[in-house]
């Protein structure tokens, strides 16, 4: 399942190469024309209508680690790439660096703790990966500082709608922007995997600039909150209810005739559909909005609960309708159903 | 002209949802420009042209308001801020949505005044449960303030005089205009509230000579107030700084100029916090020479913005002056 090898690949922000050759083995067969630029991002390109120009964007990178240095016990320091809650760190498996070490993130033991230090969160000071070294030495033979880590998380099914695994975030967005790109259209379609998203949108901003696209569609797994100590009225999505649409994040505000021409179809087509509740947090689609003279955007994602976390949650209904939806705002708009 | 203000002040339009004031705007201006044309993000940029250097002169359109993330089974909305809102602004308000149902904030039973925050806020548009309220307002509407315009003699007061103020400027200085010596690009932009967002892309598109953007400032004349050497009717700025720009110094001095040779009263003006198209201007590609015009207005971003007229009408002479100026760099 690509879902799986995607979820399990090695691709924090700035080392997205493993993402980007899964990507490409599985669109071989669908796309002619390729380009990775400057950056990484991976552009797929398909048809040449000489129509509309449509941008897709998954970002293909994760949150991760990074060693920052080795004590001379072996044991091995990092800072955080992207947001990752510094609470959810401790007591993790972790894969560290090309080699892919096992390792775990250790801490003080809780008979060891302190009365206040039991009532904190750890900080990044008081923590270090444990790869079993047992000097600087030993480490070095294995890792050097530079190298990324990433938790050790499997792929699980929990039922057969509910599946587990890490990096969700946007890895449910690249398998969904793989299996539109399988269909043909009669567009100029441009299949963008972009590069450190999680680290401040970076990789869309250049592929649009490149792109010049009239109209761009952003593929996320974004954030649910249906889950206590929320209120409802602090949802943000709900697993199980079908596609998120954002109408407006930190970012971006999102085009109102792209959104109501997919409350049409997911109407016309029985797709369940919600609208994200909340307007914190950022996508690529807030630079490929501001990028040249502008460009229409919107965003669809499939809720993910826990995300930024070792572990993330969808839905496999919610996946499949989200690709569904996708491929029909797709066909909408080359049928001329659909103009800006 | 005070009936120009009291319509464009009005017109609904939060950031994002610029529709209506939009064509309110584009009727007033179609008999006084060359050409128009709304851009991907919705800015409506008009040419008139006069010769010479490209000069873009931006005022947003969009004003701040709120959107709607949920409907509890009664039928109570609750939101989040479209721009900077303060939660102490807006109880007992009236908000107004795009197809003009009107509503009225509410707040939770707060232990203390300091618990106060936009999340203990709620929209109540008088219906009894979700259904009822789902005829009228649905997730992702965006509100704005709903405020009648006042006539106070000298003084001003409306909502959104942040930035339809400057967007009655622009209109009229388009009309008054007799010799332009630049191609002018008068963009009323979108999504300045939410950052700078619209001046941004068209500033990129029009690629100026020379950027200007109208807007509101701070002032430093009600009691305990901010430090600021900005007053009502003491005329419009002639912008210095702040937080998105430090104004091009030859714009500066052009701007001072224009006003002495044709006798407009002007203050000079260091803004603290607070940003302006001007700043997304300036860093355009290869860099523009960027400035700014603003009117000083008391209560910004409450239902009650207050300016004085007379500055509005020095502001239009001088922006009047700058467009018949040529500006050499």
């Amino acid at each position: 399942m690509l879902l799986k090898k995607l979820s399990e690949a090695f691709g924090p922000s700035g080392c997205e190469g493993e993402v980007r050759n899964i990507l490409m083995e599985e669109l071989a067969p669908h796309v002619k024309q390729w380009r990775r630029d400057a950056l990484g991002n991976l552009i797929a390109v398909k048809g040449s209508a000489g129509g509309l120009r449509v941008m897709l964007a998954a970002h293909m990178d994760e949150c991760g680690l990074m060693i920052s240095s080795i004590d001379r016990s072996g044991l091995l320091r990092f800072r955080k790439v992207g947001g990752i809650d510094d609470r959810v760190l401790v007591s993790k498996h972790v894969i560290v660096g090309s080699k892919k070490i096992s390792g775990v993130i250790g801490a003080k033991a809780v008979h060891l703790q302190k009365p206040d230090e039991r009532n904190q969160v750890i900080p990044l000071s008081g923590l270090y990966i444990d790869v079993g070294a047992k000097s600087k030495e030993d480490a070095e033979k294995l890792i050097k500082i530079g190298d990324y880590a990433v938790f050790a998380t499997e792929f699980k099914a929990l039922s057969d709608t509910v599946v587990v695994g890490k990096s969700f975030d946007d890895r449910a967005g690249c398998a969904v922007l793989v299996e539109v790109l399988k269909d043909e259209y009669a567009l100029d379609i441009y299949g963008a995997f972009t590069v450190q998203e999680e680290i401040g949108l970076r990789g869309a901003g250049v592929a649009a600039y490149a792109i010049e696209p009239d109209l761009a569609i952003v593929l996320e797994g974004t954030t649910c909150s249906d889950i206590p100590p929320s209120k409802e009225y602090g949802y943000c999505t709900t697993l199980g209810q079908g596609p998120a649409i954002t109408i407006m994040d930190a970012s971006v505000i999102c085009d109102r005739r792209m959104i109501a021409e997919l409350v049409r179809i997911a109407k016309d087509h029985d797709i369940p559909l919600q609208f994200k509740r909340s307007v914190t947090g950022g996508s690529d689609a807030g630079k490929i909005n501001q990028t040249k003279a502008g460009v229409p955007v919107v965003v669809i994602s499939v809720p993910c609960r826990y995300i930024h976390s070792p572990v993330s949650m969808l839905n496999l209904a919610d996946f499949h309708n989200t690709i569904k939806l996708v491929k029909l705002f797709l066909k909408s708009i080359a049928e001329g159903g659909f103009v800006l | 002209m005070k009936e120009l203000i009291k319509k464009v002040v009005e017109t609904y339009g939060p950031a994002g949802s610029e529709a209506q004031i939009r064509e309110l705007i584009r009727s007033e201006i179609a008999p006084y420009v060359d050409e128009m044309r709304v851009d991907a993000l919705g800015n409506l940029i008009a040419l008139k042209r006069g010769g010479g250097k490209k000069l873009m002169l931006a005022a947003h359109m969009d004003e701040i308001g709120i959107i709607v993330t949920h409907i509890d089974k009664n039928g109570f909305l609750r939101f989040f801020p479209v721009g900077g809102l303060s939660p102490l602004t807006l109880i007992g308000n009236r908000v107004m949505f795009e197809n003009g149902t009107l509503g009225v904030v509410g707040a939770e039973k707060l232990e203390a005044q300091k618990d106060l925050s936009l999340n203990k806020l709620f929209i109540d548009i008088g219906a009894a449960s979700k259904t009822e309220a789902e005829v009228k307002v649905g997730i992702g509407d965006v509100a704005c303030m709903s405020r009648e315009f006042a006539d106070l003699g000298t003084r001003l007061v409306a909502k959104a005089m942040d930035d339809r103020i400057a967007c009655a400027i622009l209109i009229e200085a388009l009309k008054a205009v007799r010799k332009p010596t630049y191609d002018i690009y008068a963009v009323f932009t979108t999504q300045e509230e939410v950052g700078l967002r619209g001046a941004r892309v068209a500033a990129y598109d029009i690629t100026p000579d020379l950027g200007i953007a109208i807007d509101v400032t701070r002032t430093g004349d009600t009691p305990e107030s901010i430090t600021m050497d900005v007053s009502l009717g003491k005329g419009p700025t002639v912008k210095i700084r702040d937080s998105s720009l430090l104004c091009t110094p030859s714009v500066r001095k052009f701007m001072e100029e224009v006003a002495q040779q044709n006798n407009i009263i002007y203050q000079l003006e260091v803004l603290e916090a607070g940003g302006t198209d001007a700043g997304a201007i300036q860093l355009t590609k290869g860099g523009i020479p960027a400035g700014v015009m603003s009117i000083p207005c008391r209560y910004i971003h409450t239902a009650s913005e207050m300016v004085d007229y007379s500055d509005v009408q020095n502001g239009v002479k001088l922006l009047v002056g700058i467009m018949e100026t040529e500006f050499k760099g």
